[in-house]
């Protein structure tokens, strides 16, 4: 008998958080430059910009959507490509250790990166910059769905698009700019009603700006709704294009996925 | 049964000039179970191609393969026991840099129903020392003994090594062909594509000699390509000239020359064509 597919999955996942640890660059990467970004962003804007909204509350709630942008798709369509570089992806298909096995450990690095990341994002939006946690259970809940939705079809589409890049070493310049792009059409660095129409509606076909409009609707006060495009938090519609973004992932991350470059 | 068996393989890649490569053209092969087998060849010859087919990470174009009974290009991805019976050792990786030796070798023997111990599998390959020591600062010979180390921590029936020794010095060359022997002892089967002919006659049972996509001659180190009824070359020294034939009767001639010199001759020597005589005029660079 082979030991089971999960059992594996949870090993590889305890291997992966002990690499990302070891790795002093995506510890800096994932966890401080978010928090840089904010104490930059929350210094210099320190406007409200609606009765009761900071704009820290308002970056805060951006920044938590795109760390799991962050963790999830850049940093998987990044790290996969280095280990296909490296041979780990070619050696394990020898192994009889399953695909799925590999794709649960990733599953479990986003998660406690992601996890890390939002909480360490709270908690200096907290300590530094007056940030207003939600009091209700529904916003919680939300907050919850959000996280759990956002990461998994992040991930997703991280894997499918680890089959992009042609290199490990070109990973990253081919997978940031798609990142930062979206970061500034989606409302993370800007107020996404302050948009022109025309790169609000670009934004509106990728995911982030779903999930930065999701945050919004966790931790600012409903009034603020109104000034979102469609005038309301849109959370069922944000529901169905993260899980639209979800399957159109899967489909192309089963397909093209590579294990070696040849 | 035989642990391998390949017939007419076939695998062709496309080319910008050719429009396609013959990388194997009609390949045969059988490998006994418990075989150490060698397969020698230069550059594109077509070895790499040809064990990626047998373990299972390329499609062939043609041909019958079969591994441990079973085709490995039929394996899917899900069947999981197959793969749990070879070993597979790679030309070269850099990965788990940031993993110490003893956590790679124990997280890979949780893949496999019935591993070896970890800790003996490190004591195996030489690695104890450097047990605790992070992938990333192993030297290359190190970092080769841990991809071994990988490869057999399965206890696997078949054992695929491509190019093992590439980058050893030579006692730890010595020192890997020890471990194979004891792999071989242990009723392991195995399969090894190498450049050093010194390694493919200190460990084979048999090589194989591939050029172009084929096999050009299966045989015992010690006969192939005839060595063993090839003329013996005699040298001497004879009134202060290099003196030297070739004979199919050795034995005779230095007989003959002994009573000539009346006792010592001088400077005397009697060779055989070393493999690697016999390899080049095989692959036709003689």
């Amino acid at each position: 008998m082979n030991p089971s597919i999960i059992r594996i999955g949870f090993l590889r996942g305890a291997l992966e958080i002990k690499q990302f640890f070891r790795q002093r660059e995506s510890v800096v990467f994932t966890l401080l430059f978010p928090i840089m970004l904010l104490f930059i962003f929350g210094s210099v804007f320190t406007d409200t910009i609606a009765p009761g909204v900071t704009f820290s509350q308002y970056f805060v709630a951006g920044m938590i959507a795109s760390g799991l942008v962050n963790t999830g798709f850049q940093q998987l369509a990044i790290m996969i490509p280095v280990e296909r570089d490296f041979g780990t992806l070619k050696r394990l298909r020898g192994t009889p250790m399953s695909p799925v096995s590999y794709f649960i450990g990733k599953a479990i690095l986003v998660t406690v990166s992601t996890a890390i990341q939002v909480a360490i994002l709270i908690l200096v939006g907290r300590l530094f910059f007056g940030l207003i946690l939600p009091t209700t259970s529904e916003r919680w809940i939300r907050f919850a769905i959000l996280i759990v939705l956002g990461s998994i079809c992040a991930t997703i589409l991280g894997i499918a698009f680890s089959a992009v890049p042609k290199s490990g070493r070109g990973a990253s310049a081919v997978v940031s700019p798609v990142v930062i792009i979206l970061q500034f059409i989606s409302g993370v660095f800007f107020v996404f009603s302050q948009l022109p129409t025309w790169m609000q509606q670009i934004a509106a076909v990728f995911p982030l700006k779903w999930l930065t409009q999701g945050m919004r609707s966790v931790f600012l006060p409903d009034s603020f709704a109104m000034r979102e495009p469609a005038q309301s938090w849109e959370f069922n519609r944000t529901l169905i294009i993260l899980l639209i973004w979800t399957l159109i992932g899967t489909f192309f991350a089963i397909r093209s996925f590579k294990w070696s470059e040849k | 049964m035989s642990a391998i068996s390949v017939t007419g393989l076939t695998k062709s890649y496309p080319d910008k000039v050719l429009g396609k490569k013959m990388a194997v053209d009609g390949l045969d092969l059988e490998v006994a179970h418990g075989e150490i087998f060698a397969i020698l060849g230069p550059n594109g010859a077509g070895k790499t191609t040809t064990v990626e087919i047998l373990e299972g990470y390329r499609q062939r174009d043609g041909g019958a393969v079969t591994v441990l009974g079973q085709d490995p290009g039929a394996i899917s991805k899900s069947d999981r026991a197959w793969r749990s019976r070879i070993g597979i050792v790679l030309q070269s990786t850099h990965d788990a840099a940031d993993l110490t030796v003893r956590e790679s070798v124990s997280h890979f023997s949780h893949y496999y129903p019935n591993p070896r111990d970890p800790q003996e599998v490190i004591a195996a390959v030489g690695l104890l020392e450097k047990a605790e020591a992070k992938v990333g600062t192993l030297s290359g010979g190190q970092r080769r003994r841990l991809d071994v180390a990988l490869g057999i921590i399965g206890r696997p029936e078949i054992l695929f090594l491509d190019e093992p020794t590439t980058g050893f010095d030579p006692e730890a060359r010595r020192s890997f062909w020890d471990l194979i022997r004891e792999l071989k002892k242990s009723g392991t089967t195995i399969l090894l594509t190498t450049h050093y002919l010194d390694e493919a006659e200190a460990l084979a049972d048999r090589v194989a000699v591939i050029t172009n996509g084929r096999i050009v001659e299966v045989a015992t180190p010690a006969t192939l390509g005839g060595r063993n009824t090839a003329k013996a070359r005699i040298t001497w020294i004879e009134e202060g000239s290099y003196q030297e034939l070739e004979s199919d009767d050795p034995t005779g001639e230095v007989m003959r020359l002994s009573q000539r010199f009346n006792g010592e001759i001088p400077e005397l020597t009697v060779t055989r064509p070393t493999l690697e005589d016999i390899y080049l005029k095989m692959i036709g660079h003689s």
